[in-house]
């Protein structure tokens, strides 16, 4: 087991910055996810951990031993990649003890282990076959075993799920789950899929241009999103984001787009907020509730209803903006009529309109 | 890789039907006019002189002889020593087995540094070697006969394997290089974080994959070494003159009546094994270069 600590890390390809200024400190045991839409950097990131890409600039530290120019071999890690990467000519139980045998260990340990981490993936009757007779989820499994019996004290998945059909992808996540809290081993894993971050992670980076944007539990990243970009790119369905101004109406706080009002002065704010401030109101479906007989509730006029199985995604107008909203199927929301919600006020965001930053 | 569709057949036209007809008509006329000269030669071949100064070229042997085979074979005369083709057989022989294996071996060396192991300049290394592949033959041969002088080797076995080695490179790197870069490389970073090296990586791992590729590459360089005339004849020296030199010494001889049937006999056995190489492995180069372009 090890910590990770990446510090002031800059990684470029020529004079193309990809990662700039990165710091980073991820504990010994951890499950950190690194979230981020395609070139981002963060598959970048994981190579220069991995010892595969070359840094510009900065410092890798694993258990506080700097490794930034040591051989990937050398540095105890463990990688899987999307492409599963098994070598074709070799079988499953060759594919497995190739690290070993390059390290010229001996034969019988090379078989406990290769054995051990077969049963622990279920893979042992594959242990003869040539991965070109494997399916999809069985060849990651055999690249999460070769990560496995190389006791390798970091774990680097990049991407791993994405080649993987939905059903699979949703049973191997639960494996890797079940892994780390067996091995207790630091886990990076790389991933745009908000799904796999959000069930897997202790933390989530999210990056975007080679800046990490957020590091935070799941929840938290979910829940306060530090910026307009992490708030839109987590949550499915997509966080509802209207333009306006937030305006002091007596001792109340109002935010105000167009017609349409709505009373935040719930909305803990981290800072003193002056009248006629312009932000945007970042909502996420289901925190616009089908009202009860509230008092505050508000009318809107369903344009559009996206049954999801669970619940039902309906796009409707309130005083000139579009929102979605998330009601359940016995709401009795149908397009073309009318439908009274409530807005949680407190679990919606308000962003910076210029910088995107949290207020 | 998709199946073919099993559908049935739309009936043609009475239209289409004679257009089919007339394209293979055509077909078959071409394909009788580049099959007529090696007609024309197996025919030769296998008659007697007096037959063929008759004169009628497209008749079938009226007594089957294969005397010219056996003569050009061991006892035709190239100048002044009467020994066939057998020779220049073993001779080239001798010239293609290192020639082909080392040219490969290097061109798949060459190829996987340049497209796994990103040195610095590899691009420009790349474009001058491809560069090296489109100068003529002919600039080098000067320069080359000098540069053996010097060192001593000049007319012998190693001199003109040597040379066959440098002109093949920039071909066989070019072929596997293409083929390499076709490989995820995921594979060589797996392989990395294993622990393999440079020559581990790439006989583990790369070599055992480039089965498809290899194939190809020993079709051109067989064929491509075999057929060669100009290197043999300046390169090789006296003692390892390639079969082709060989062949053109027996067909130039002028001493007496041309021996058309043994002239024949020797061309069609100087050029069996290329075309035994393109027969048998017809299907290989096909599926060789095929596999190229999907993902190994």
């Amino acid at each position: 087991m090890s910590s990770v600590s990446l510090q002031n890390l800059e990684i470029s390809y020529g004079n193309v910055p990809i990662v700039k200024n990165l710091d980073l400190t991820i504990e010994d045991g951890e499950f950190l996810v690194l979230l981020g839409p395609s070139g981002c950097g963060k598959s970048t990131l994981l190579s220069a951990i991995g010892g595969l890409a070359d840094v510009s600039g900065g410092r890798i530290l694993f258990n506080d031993k700097d490794v930034t120019w040591t051989d990937p071999k050398d540095r105890g890690i463990g990688m899987v990649f999307q492409s599963y990467a098994l070598y074709p000519t070799m079988s499953v139980e060759r594919n497995l003890s190739f690290g070993l045998r390059i390290a010229g260990i001996d034969r019988a340990i090379i078989e406990k282990k290769v054995k051990w981490a077969a049963d622990l993936l279920q893979i042992t009757h594959l242990l003869d076959r040539k991965p070109s007779a494997l399916s999809g989820g069985q060849r990651q499994r055999v690249a999460i075993g070769r990560a496995l019996v190389r006791d390798a004290d970091i774990f680097l998945f990049d991407e791993p799920l994405s080649n993987l059909d939905a059903k699979l992808r949703a049973e191997l996540r639960l494996e890797i789950k079940k892994l780390h809290k067996t091995l207790k081993s630091t886990m990076i894993y790389v991933t745009h899929d908000q799904i796999e971050a959000l069930t897997l992670a202790d933390r989530i980076a999210v990056m975007k241009d080679g800046i990490i944007q957020q590091l935070d539990t799941p929840l938290n990243v979910y829940n306060k999103p530090a910026n307009e970009f992490v708030g839109s790119f987590l949550g499915s369905p997509a966080m509802n984001k209207v333009e306006g101004k937030i305006v002091a109406d007596g001792d109340r706080l109002v935010f105000v787009a167009g017609d349409f009002r709505l009373d935040v002065s719930r909305y803990p704010f981290a800072q003193k907020i002056e009248s006629g401030r312009p932000a945007v109101l970042g909502l996420r479906p289901e925190h616009i509730l089908p009202a009860k007989g509230e008092a505050q509730a508000i009318e809107g006029k369903v344009s559009l209803i996206e049954p999801m199985g669970s619940s039902i995604l309906a796009w409707s107008t309130f005083d000139g903006i579009s929102l979605s909203h998330l009601v359940g199927q016995d709401d009795g929301c149908e397009a073309d009529s009318t439908f009274p919600v409530t807005i949680d006020i407190q679990k919606a965001s308000f962003f910076d309109v210029g910088t995107g930053w949290r207020l | 890789m998709s199946k073919r569709s099993t559908a049935t057949k739309r009936p043609l036209t009475y239209q289409e039907v004679w257009g089919r007809i007339g394209i293979y008509a055509f077909l078959g006329v071409l394909a009788l006019f580049f099959l007529l000269p090696l007609y024309v030669m197996l025919v030769t071949s296998f008659k007697s002189m007096d037959e063929i100064r008759l004169g009628l070229i497209f008749s079938l042997p009226q007594q089957f002889s294969i005397d010219a085979w056996i003569k050009a074979w061991t006892s035709a005369c190239t100048g002044l020593e009467c020994t066939g083709l057998q020779v220049g057989f073993g001779n080239s022989v001798k010239i293609l087995v290192p020639s082909v294996i080392f040219s490969i071996l290097l061109g798949a060396i060459n190829g996987y540094a340049l497209s796994f192991w990103k040195v610095k300049g590899a691009n420009v290394l790349f474009a001058c070697l491809l560069l090296g592949s489109f100068v003529p033959y002919q600039v080098f041969i000067y320069p080359l006969v000098r540069f053996y002088a010097q060192t001593g080797i000049y007319g012998s076995l190693p001199a003109i394997v040597i040379t066959h080695i440098i002109f093949g490179m920039p071909v066989m790197t070019l072929l596997f290089r293409n083929y390499y870069s076709g490989l995820p490389v995921e594979l060589f970073k797996a392989a990395r974080i294993d622990g393999a090296g440079f020559w581990k990586i790439f006989i583990s791992i790369i070599l055992p994959m480039s089965v498809p590729i290899a194939i190809v590459a020993v079709i051109m360089q067989v064929t491509a070494i075999w057929n060669d005339f100009l290197l043999g004849l300046v390169f090789a020296g006296r003692e390892n003159l390639p079969m082709t030199v060989q062949l053109n010494n027996i067909v130039n001889t002028t001493t007496g009546e041309r021996a058309y049937n043994v002239n024949m006999a020797a061309t069609v056995l100087t050029s069996l094994v290329p075309l035994t190489v393109y027969l048998v492995s017809g299907r290989w180069f096909v599926r060789g270069i095929a596999s190229g372009a999907v993902k190994g």
